[in-house]
């Protein structure tokens, strides 16, 4: 049994935006054995993996986090068909190292390869190729998921189908996934055929995204500083893997790590202006073709270890949000787009996409038909949070929703217009866990 | 007679297979040519490192569940695995316990355990090896120790002195074997992050599992004798070792 620890200072877990700070007592998990506890703290518990999560979905205020990143080993593999069988702790990084020389690629991955299969499937995540393929829980046909009570559950879509339903975007809340199925993806070729296209204006981003619908992969980077006639312009990037079969083994592990916390300050409008106007330079003509290794196409941010800390000890807020096709969703977008401007607390990242209409099993799933824009900006006290506001106001004003694993802000009647299936789920929730986020969120008020 | 060992080891027996130190080791070293047998008392946590060993892509994976306290059961135990094996490339003893230090002090029987499992056993299981290594001709014991056996301190002086009993014990078996061909790699790690020491508060000295096992198989490599791992350790404890006793024995330790 893991002996249970007192956290010292600063808080030993933190999540990816480093706000809010909550301490917790961590016990990590080794063995799929370990849980359930077999003495059960009294307070909340909450399994957690590499902390990705921006907000507070991973984080508990009191209580005790069962870091699964110690359950990482392989259970099986059919060479034949792809299916992966791993324990929840294992990392998307680690697959990708192991099935990419064997021709397998991972179904959905998100923009950082840091992050575990059970924190994967616990956001049910979603990536570049979400208007094919759907989100992260659309390919784990099963996991094993044990409550705090000591039972076990293999779930599937048919079998224990109401924990599989809500266990999928259902925010570590329903019991720790132990191990899970995930069904890789054949591929011949580490590149990626890509094409960078400039545009400028939310019209041609969909008209784009419209044109590129049969490839497997889209997203765009839109440039928030700008406005005028360079409002909302931005580079679409499109791409497939390459047919072309070709050496499958691994390039350089990415070195470069950022040790210190940099003074917030550094973070102000005009650096993140050059950085921006840096990147858009980079791309001379309208259009660029080139054959990428996957890594710097999927994971940009990945070769910079803790680039969040660039932010300084404040930390850093995410808002996503997807906004529907109906009633409106480029004046939505445009709102949200001047909204930030406007704030001066300019985005480092501003990321776009058309989301398709692949259903996922996950009861609480985030995706859903329509554009979904992600942006960054630091804590700066009142004024992040007036904006993190008014984009949440924007957001339910044209029926959208917003990303609880990238919140730290939503109010409680955002929440709960967003998720209404929100009370149905609570019946699925372990009566030993909670997170900080969920007693946030379900808040009166 | 020259050594001739080969890199990597492909016919490897690990003692303590449950391990998080042995684990890193083990999966640094699949190779499709890799056979394993592995031992450790609990037949689940064995079934799942036997399991990622061989989707990772090992040979072959073999196991055996015992309790390495038991010295009775060795010598059959060993034979059952070095015949599965056909012959021993590398041995890794990777078992041992932390001990509650506390609970040393007021019984001896706590004690006795302590010493029993990280000094005993491994005794036990070297006499056996050593002899079965030097009739082959070749193969490298390498023997999880610790930075702990090189000065006692108060804090876990019984685990320390088991680390010092089993690190002399290696240096005159190393210099029995010198001329045989085997390997004898004593093996000293500092702070590592394992379930060993999931109690305590981790800071800036502590070390992947990950970490220390390239230095191990480093060293393995290069035939060394005794490696600190990370290396930083040797330069720590060439200072430990030289404060005078007393001065030592005033410091919280
Ligand atoms: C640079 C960057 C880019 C990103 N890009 C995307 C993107 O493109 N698309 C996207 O969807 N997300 C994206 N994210 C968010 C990230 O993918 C999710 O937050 C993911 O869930 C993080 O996984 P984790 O292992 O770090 O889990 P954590 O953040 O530690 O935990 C996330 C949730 O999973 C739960 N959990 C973890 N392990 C288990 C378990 N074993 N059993 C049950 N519940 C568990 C936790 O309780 C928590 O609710 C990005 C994050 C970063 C930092
Ligand atoms: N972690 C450190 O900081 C550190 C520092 C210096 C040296 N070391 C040494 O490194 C070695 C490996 O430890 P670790 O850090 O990898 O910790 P670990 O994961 O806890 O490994 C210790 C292993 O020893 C096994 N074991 C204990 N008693 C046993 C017995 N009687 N029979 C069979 N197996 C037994 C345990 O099995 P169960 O899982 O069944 O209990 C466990 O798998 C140990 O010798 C330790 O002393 C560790």
């Amino acid at each position: 049994m893991p002996v249970k620890t007192t956290s010292p200072a600063p808080p030993a877990f933190e999540s990816w935006g480093r706000y809010p700070k909550h301490r917790a007592d961590i016990v990590p998990l080794y063995w799929t054995s370990d849980f359930p506890l077999h003495a059960p703290s009294s307070s909340a518990m909450l399994p957690v993996g590499m902390g990705r999560s921006y907000g507070d979905s991973c984080l508990l205020d009191g209580g005790t986090l069962l870091d699964a990143r110690g359950l990482d080993r392989f259970i099986a593999f059919d060479s034949a068909t792809g299916l992966l069988r791993a324990e929840a702790g294992v990392t998307l990084a680690e697959i990708l190292d192991f099935a990419v020389p064997r021709g397998w690629f991972l179904p959905v991955t998100p923009g950082t390869k840091f992050v575990t299969v059970g924190g994967a499937i616990a956001n049910d995540i979603h990536g570049k190729n979400h208007h094919v393929a759907g989100t992260f829980g659309c390919h784990v046909p099963r996991f094993e998921l044990v409550r705090s009570n000591g039972q076990k559950y293999e779930c599937t879509a048919t079998q224990n189908q109401s924990l599989y339903e809500a266990t999928i975007g259902g925010l570590g809340l329903t019991g720790l996934i132990t191990w899970a199925e995930v069904q890789l993806r054949p591929i011949v070729s580490r590149k990626i055929k890509y094409e960078g296209i400039k545009f400028v204006g939310i019209d041609e981003f969909v008209a784009l995204s419209r044109a590129a619908q049969h490839l497997e992969y889209t997203v765009a980077w839109i440039d928030c500083v700008s406005t005028g006639k360079n409002f909302a312009r931005g580079i679409f990037m499109q791409g497939d893997h390459s047919e072309q079969p070709e050496d499958l083994k691994p390039s350089g592990k990415p070195k470069l790590t950022l040790p210190v916390d940099l003074p917030a300050f550094l973070m102000n409008k005009a650096s993140i202006g050059a950085f921006n106007a840096l990147y858009y330079a980079k791309q001379y003509s309208k259009r660029k073709n080139a054959l990428v290794d996957f890594e710097p196409f999927f994971y940009p941010l990945d070769s910079v270890h803790h680039w969040n800390r660039a932010y300084g000890k404040q930390g850093l807020l995410q808002f996503q949000c997807v906004l529907p096709w109906e009633p409106d969703f480029q004046q939505g977008i445009i709102q949200v787009l001047k909204a930030i401007t406007a704030s001066g607390l300019a985005s480092f990242l501003a990321v776009i996409k058309v989301f398709g209409d692949v259903r996922s099993p996950g009861m609480m799933s985030f995706p859903a038909p329509g554009i979904t824009l992600a942006l960054d900006f630091p804590v700066r006290g009142e004024r992040s949070f007036d904006l993190t506001e008014k984009l949440g106001n924007i957001t339910a004003e044209f029926g959208g929703k917003m990303y609880p694993a990238k919140d730290a802000r939503m109010a409680p009647r955002h929440f709960q217009q967003f998720y209404p299936q929100w009370q149905e789920f609570a019946r699925y929730i372990d009566p030993a866990f909670s997170s900080a986020f969920w007693q946030r969120v379900t808040a009166l008020g | 007679m020259a050594s001739r060992s080969v890199y990597p080891p492909n016919r490897i027996l690990v003692l303590g297979a449950t391990s998080a130190i042995a684990m890193a080791v083990m999966r640094q070293l699949v190779t499709p040519a890799a056979h394993f047998f592995l031992v450790a008392r609990s037949k689940e946590k064995l079934t799942a490192v036997a399991q990622d060993l061989l989707v990772r892509g090992a040979l072959r994976v073999d196991m055996i569940v015992a309790d390495l306290d038991d010295t009775q059961a060795h010598s059959q135990m060993l034979s059952v695995a070095t015949s599965q094996l056909g012959a021993v490339d590398l041995a890794l003893l990777a078992h041992g316990v932390l001990g509650d230090q506390a609970a040393a002090e007021r019984d001896y029987f706590i004690a006795e355990q302590i010493l029993g499992t990280n000094l005993l056993s491994a005794v036990s299981l070297l006499t056996w090896l050593a002899n079965y290594c030097v009739s082959q001709g070749q193969g490298t014991l390498a023997v999880i120790s610790s930075v702990a056996g090189d000065r006692g301190r108060k804090s876990n002086y019984v685990y320390g002195a088991s680390k010092a009993g089993l690190n002399a014990f290696l240096s005159g078996l190393r210099n029995r074997c010198d001329r045989s061909g085997v390997q004898v790699l004593t093996i000293k790690p500092g702070f590592v992050a394992t379930p060993m020491t999931a109690h305590v508060a981790k800071n800036r000295l502590f070390a992947t599992p990950e970490r220390v096992a390239r230095g191990i198989l480093s060293a393995v490599r290069k035939r060394k004798d005794v490696v600190y791992v990370p290396w930083f350790w040797r330069p720590i404890m060439s200072i430990i070792k030289v404060v005078p006793e007393p001065i030592f024995k005033g410091r919280d330790l």
